[in-house]
């Protein structure tokens, strides 16, 4: 259990996805300008997130690593050179599935996330969270538990973001430091303060 | 537009990370070491190539229902032979690049030029699109990785050009600047002078 909340805490703030391994920055730069979207957002990448990458630590474990294919008949298959292609195509597909089962029987929270799924696709927090799962080997408990904790980490950078980039806009910049540029030295000013958490040992 | 236009536009003018703001992800994240750095670059300007090349010649045949997974289909496809490529003749490489090769497939520069350019444009010029945009990738990733790593480390290459402290010379290494901040800093920095010099942006 102790082992499940350290790996939690760690995925949230320490190995924080957008602030020290830069993942999702495209989103993370275009859809921070209001906190409402920017929250949005941030839910549909922790519901995901926490569904993607237990489902890919599944397909992984049992078809794709190497040996994984004993129950079928062929133990010294190794398919772990198509990984990235499936792991894309799962993503895409629960994306898919979800925007569907939202539309048809929960349309208020459709209308508030719609928009915002078919970006997710692309988004490479979410890819990232499934090679990192892959690379470090991580059994089905611990992919829960990181894909809910890394999610949680991007929100929670998104939604502070956003939050800054709405002062930001009263701020007298430079010429042309303006909108993108102010916005990326920002974020490694935050990347600054996420990374005193990296002294915490857990 | 002339079909070298085509090429050269997006390498200053209309630069897909200063300009577009597209592929930012990977920028920051392996510009630490030249070598790597290069790997990365060229990597990604053949599968940008690549990509709009088959995406503009299939550009007919596609239903645009289902457009968005034929596209991932045929990026992950190339980015998955680059990546052998790369596991089976440089493979200390391949350690250090770690998840971010494979995650050439949602860097946005990608999809971004598949849909603005290669599905309504002609199979030579899209190939073009996108050498030129993985070129203009290419240059802002090397001159970041150059600050980088000359600061941070006093080296180029591997080579060192400012002999450090701890190995008897007289150079004291930046390590903020192998770090992720740095990488935030010098991009910001870039875009403004991008947007100061080149290209006048709105804002």
């Amino acid at each position: 259990m102790e082992a499940y909340i350290s790996l939690f805490i760690k995925s949230i703030f320490i190995e924080n996805m957008a602030l020290s391994f830069f993942l999702g920055m495209c989103t993370f730069i275009a859809v921070s300008k209001k906190v409402e979207t920017a929250f949005g957002l941030g839910v549909a990448v922790v519901v995901v997130q926490a569904i993607t990458v237990p489902a890919n630590n599944l397909l992984y474990r049992f078809v794709l690593k190497e040996g994984a294919l004993a129950w079928a008949g062929f133990p010294d298959l190794d398919l772990g050179f198509i990984g990235l292609v499936t792991y894309i195509g799962l993503i895409a597909a629960i994306v898919q599935i979800l925007e569907m089962a939202l539309d048809k029987y929960v349309p208020s929270l459709y209308s508030a996330l719609g928009i915002f799924l078919p970006l997710i696709t692309v988004n490479c927090a979410i890819l990232g969270g499934s090679l990192f799962m892959v690379q470090r080997d991580y059994s089905f408990g611990e992919s829960v538990v990181f894909g809910l904790g890394s999610g949680i980490g991007w929100a929670l950078a998104i939604v502070t973001m956003a939050g800054i980039r709405d002062r930001l806009k009263y701020a007298d910049t430079p010429r042309g430091l303006g909108g993108m540029g102010i916005t990326f030295i920002t974020a490694g000013i935050m990347a600054i303060a996420f990374m005193l958490f990296s002294g915490i040992k857990l | 537009m002339s079909a070298m236009k085509v090429f050269t536009d997006p390498i200053i003018k209309n630069n897909p990370i200063a300009v577009q703001v597209l592929g930012i992800c990977s920028t920051l994240a392996v510009t630490t070491k030249m070598e790597v750095t290069l790997v990365m670059a060229v990597s990604v300007m053949t599968v940008t190539a690549l990509s709009n090349l088959f995406l503009s010649m299939m550009r007919k045949l596609m239903p645009s229902s289902i457009r968005l997974i034929i596209e991932m289909t045929v990026v992950a496809t190339l980015v998955i032979i680059a990546d052998q490529i790369i596991k089976a003749y440089m493979f200390e490489i391949s350690k250090q690049l770690s998840v971010f090769m494979g995650l050439i497939i949602t860097n946005c520069i990608i999809m971004g030029r598949a849909e603005a350019y290669a599905i309504s444009n002609p199979p030579f010029r899209s190939f073009l699109d996108g050498l030129g945009n993985g070129a203009g990738y290419g240059l802002v990733l090397i001159i970041i990785a150059s600050i980088r790593e000359i600061i941070g480390s006093g080296k180029l290459f591997g080579i060192t050009l400012l002999p450090a402290v701890n190995s008897g010379g007289w150079y004291q290494p930046n390590g903020l600047f192998l770090l992720a901040p740095s990488a935030f800093f010098l991009i910001g920095i870039l875009i403004w002078i991008a947007r100061l010099t080149v290209v006048r942006a709105e804002d």
